[in-house]
């Protein structure tokens, strides 16, 4: 029998069917205000968290509709904008410092339906508004600071081997180690070898009299730094951004060395840079007491010393050698000390605790100094067009060092703004190299709107008219084709709304609204076939069965060919462009599922294995 | 049965072949020669800059801003409306020195001066390195795209079809470049996509007739290669027609009513439909004929036509 479909297949069109549509369904639910609350640093989000802050709503006489605790998530739905700031205020108030407390719109979708993963289409920041930051690391600096760190371990394995050196320091070429004679030269070389675990290629570089031993990084040596330097640079933005409070925030590499930030909804940029891009880090060093300082100035300054300035004015000289750095602070707050002069107490790691205990516990009585260190833009750039960095170092306090410290701590003299964003900056982390701006887009949350509205208006417009025109064109089957076009179009939002990654913008719409330009062929050249079987005389039934095979190559053939472009695009495409990829490609295999077996199961349902006049087509 | 384009007969097609393929020269060639004088307006995407989109809470006073912006160190600003009278985007170089925060209130401060209600809709800064590399993955997107195709038009058809084809696919893309060059329409990234998705259409128009070339020439034994060329774009022709049809439908819609964030991207496709569709016929057709493609050269594709037949998974 002609054009009949077996069971199984007109229940896989059904169920695929249904799937789509109710994969669908959550995006008609709008979003409800919300209040996110966040743990940072040190503090997690518990049930009794929850509690405290589903009372405190209730005290205040804020209507909670729902509160759900996921992730270490809290996010508290109510009923109004008025309520959801009131909420906001009331429970960053109370919960205080270790909580991000953020402004949220969450989908409304009901429980029944998200407990089986039902979830909206993700917007893009071009639908919602907010600011995306594409971040680029200096990674010349990474490399300085291991070279550095080099250095001091040169110093210290050669001392122990007691191999004599007459000086390290850095070149444009590497590394650059001075001997007085070349059997040193050999000697350094080859234990040096041992110890470098294949980081470090070493070379003979003497010239005439000049014993020299060149070090420089191997390959995968530079690559893992780079590679740590990013990842590191990443985990520091990130809880950076938590500290700032966003609700559902983007952080994410992009190539070698840059990473893409976003914040949906965050309308004050300027504040958002200064903290993201700031690279403000503490060391502590001893103070350099045995050399004068005159002397120092006029140019005789040990290599292991260097001269500093301080913040209230003139200079100091410090080892160069670090004590502690910043990296093993675990928390920082801003408070005052009995003169009420801003401070900030630090604490250390376990590992930064001992360290910084042995070193106190050695050197009581003697002065220590805190050198507070920041990159900012110079404003200027470099010929790669690059955006030149420039250091900024200067020692914040010197202290005496009256007994054994421990882990905690305080840091004085600092202002006090400057103590609010070094704690800031501090619980966060440090930047383990600059990062610089060099790509920005803010969109406002009315233009987010306006793309949506006008991206819908073209679909409805684009829409209605195909539709008519098929419909009259094709009349019964037109009917058909339409039907297979808008549950594609359900089906793409369906699939959009299923695949995590998958992201909508406008160009996404403007994806969709082409799909439904370019869906109709499929069942345009499957009915122009049909027609021009039946032109030649082929009953009914034969036509359409030859009608639909023999479009079937033709229409796999031209959507692989779209699709090839589409995974192009999707490849080297960023953001937006992404996003037009990825609807163009789920469009291209919905459409190809619901204009060949979808139509052809109604077709066959109708019409198959009847006896027929005339068709309507 | 409402037609459009259906014809007892197969027409002529080819025979206004070299006319039309003349113009089409002429129109590379146009394009090309633009392209290398005036190039190409490139966009915020790949030059680099900052761009501040503003809305006033009237029609806005364009002359007065310009005055006021070439007072202060922002002298090279460009503005323009952007889509309506009360929209406007001040374009502006990144310069060596100015930091773009920088730039960005000192043009907040001059449109307060006019209108103390503005507001910001967008800013957008792209480091000059970032849209240095952008243009050219862009531009290797379109290679490789162009390259796959290639290859696989070769593998499913035969490659006299696929030099034809990727011949037609240059054509649409050089001819689309050029409209934006000789108009000097700026040329973003939503643009590039437009052109990729143009490659995409019309392809896919080519793959169409190709797919009747194949068969006709196996169909029809006694017919000569442009005979069987004629005969397939007239049975192709109504398709053809309907799908340009409904996809320029939308992509008016798109145009019209999609909002000047997206004119770009809809311009390259109106142009690239109504270029794509003859060239599947004019070019990508035509020159395969005239290099020469016969039954023969499809004979092996007989066997995939073969598997074709045999009940499969799909219709």
């Amino acid at each position: 029998m002609l054009n009949k479909y077996p069971m199984w297949k007109n229940l896989m069109v059904i169920v695929f069917l249904a799937i789509g549509t109710f994969y669908a369904l959550p995006n008609l639910f709008g979003e409800d205000n919300a209040v996110q609350v966040v743990g940072t640093r040190g503090a997690t989000v518990t049930e009794t968290t929850q509690r405290q802050v589903t009372d405190l709503l209730a005290a205040k006489g804020i209507q909670v509709k729902r509160s759900e605790l996921e992730n270490g998530q809290l996010l508290v739905r109510v009923t109004s904008s008025e309520d959801q700031l009131l909420a906001k205020e009331a429970i960053a108030q109370t919960l205080g410092d270790g909580f991000s407390v953020a402004l949220n719109l969450a989908p409304a979708v009901p429980q029944w339906l998200e407990n089986v993963g039902g979830a909206p289409m993700k917007l893009g920041l071009d639908l919602r508004g907010g600011v995306h930051f594409l971040m680029e690391v200096d990674m010349s600096e990474a490399i300085r600071k291991m070279e550095e760190a080099k250095i001091a371990d040169f110093r210290s394995q050669l001392r122990e081997e007691r191999i004599r050196y007459s000086g390290v320091k850095v070149t444009p070429k590497g590394i650059e180690i001075a001997f007085r004679d070349a059997e040193s030269v050999a000697q350094a070389e080859a234990f040096l070898k041992t110890r470098s675990n294949n980081e470090m290629v070493f070379a003979d570089a003497s010239e005439g009299e000049n014993y020299k031993l060149l070090a420089t990084m191997s390959e995968p040596y530079l690559k893992q730094i780079k590679e740590d330097a990013l990842t590191q640079n990443i985990t520091t933005i990130r809880n950076r951004v938590n500290e700032l409070g966003v609700a559902e925030p983007v952080v994410q590499r992009q190539g070698a060395e840059r990473i893409i930030v976003e914040l949906p909804g965050v309308q004050d940029t300027a504040r958002a840079k200064e903290i993201l891009g700031a690279t403000a880090s503490i060391e502590f060093h001893m103070v350099d007491q045995k050399t004068d300082l005159q002397n120092a100035l006029a140019g005789r300054l040990p290599a292991t010393s260097e001269i500093f300035k301080r913040r209230e004015g003139g200079e100091v000289i410090l080892q160069k050698e670090v004590m502690l750095t910043g990296d093993h602070i675990t928390g920082a707050q801003p408070s005052f000390d009995q003169y009420s002069r801003p401070q900030v107490s630090i604490n250390l790691d376990a590992k930064g605790g001992t360290i910084f205990s042995n070193v106190t516990k050695d050197n009581i009585g003697k002065p220590m100094a805190t050198l507070y260190i920041e990159y900012k833009d110079s404003g200027l750039r470099n010929p790669d067009g690059t955006v030149k960095m420039t250091k900024v170092e200067e020692v914040i306090s010197v202290a005496t060092i009256q007994a054994r410290l421990g882990r905690n701590f305080v840091i004085t003299g600092l202002t006090h703004a400057e103590s609010q964003n070094l704690a800031l900056l501090l619980r966060a982390g440090a930047l383990i190299a600059p990062v610089s701006i060099v790509e920005e887009r803010t969109i406002g949350p009315s233009l987010g709107a306006e793309n949506i509205e006008n991206g819908l208006q073209a679909m409805i417009w684009g829409m209605a008219v195909v539709l008519l025109f098929m419909m009259i064109y094709y009349r019964a089957f037109g009917f058909i084709a339409n039907l297979a076009l808008s549950f594609n179009l359900i089906m793409v939002v369906g699939v959009m709304s299923m695949i995590p990654g998958a992201v909508l913008t406008l160009p996404g719409i403007a994806g969709m609204v082409l799909t439904v330009g370019m869906a109709v062929d499929g069942n345009v050249l499957i009915y122009e076939r049909i027609r021009e079987e039946l032109r030649a005389g082929r009953s009914i039934q034969q036509a359409i069965h030859e009608g639909y095979a023999n479009a079937f190559s033709t229409i796999a053939d031209a959507n692989i060919t779209t699709f090839i472009t589409a995974l192009i695009l999707f490849a080297v495409g960023t953001g937006a462009i992404k996003g037009f990829a990825v609807t163009l490609m789920i469009g291209i295999l919905t459409s190809m599922f619901t204009a060949i077996v979808g139509t052809r199961s109604v077709v066959n349902a109708l019409w198959g294995g009847k006896r027929l006049k005339k068709l309507s087509i | 049965m409402l037609q459009i384009l259906n014809f007892k007969d197969s027409v002529n097609f080819l025979r206004h072949a070299v006319p039309i393929s003349i113009m089409s020269m002429i129109l590379v060639l146009a394009s090309l020669v633009s392209l290398g004088t005036k190039g190409i307006n490139w966009g915020l995407d790949f030059t680099g800059g900052t761009s501040v989109v503003l809305n006033f809470s009237k029609p806005a006073d364009l002359n007065s801003l310009r005055d006021i912006l070439a007072e202060g160190p922002t002298e090279s600003a460009v503005v323009q409306n952007f889509g309506s009278s009360r929209d406007v985007v001040v374009r502006l170089q990144t310069e060596a020195g100015a930091k773009s925060d920088d730039q960005v209130k000192l043009v907040m401060i001059a449109a307060q001066k006019q209108d103390a209600d503005v507001v910001q809709k967008s800013v957008e800064f792209v480091g000059p390195q970032v849209g240095q590399e952008l243009a050219e993955q862009g531009g290797m997107a379109v290679f490789v795209a162009l390259l796959c195709i290639l290859i696989y038009v070769a593998f499913r058809f035969e490659w006299r079809l696929s030099m034809g084809a990727v011949a037609a696919l240059a054509h649409d893309v050089i001819v689309t470049l050029g409209l934006f060059s000789v108009l000097q329409l700026e040329f973003d990234l939503t643009v590039l996509a437009g052109v990729l998705t143009v490659v995409g259409y019309s392809l896919n128009d080519t793959i169409v007739v190709y797919d009747r070339i194949r068969e006709n020439f196996l169909k029809m034994r006694k017919a000569d290669p442009r005979e069987v060329i004629n005969a397939s774009i007239t049975q192709t022709m109504s398709r053809t027609v309907i799908t340009t049809g409904t996809t320029l439908i939308t992509v008016v819609a798109l145009f019209l009513k999609g909002g000047t964030m997206i004119h770009g991207f809809a311009t390259a496709l109106l142009m690239g439909i109504v270029v794509g569709t003859y060239s599947s016929i004019y070019v990508a057709s035509y020159l395969a004929l005239r290099l020469g493609v016969n039954r023969e050269h499809m004979m092996p594709v007989q066997i995939e036509k073969e598997g074709a037949d045999q009940p499969s998974i799909m219709p």
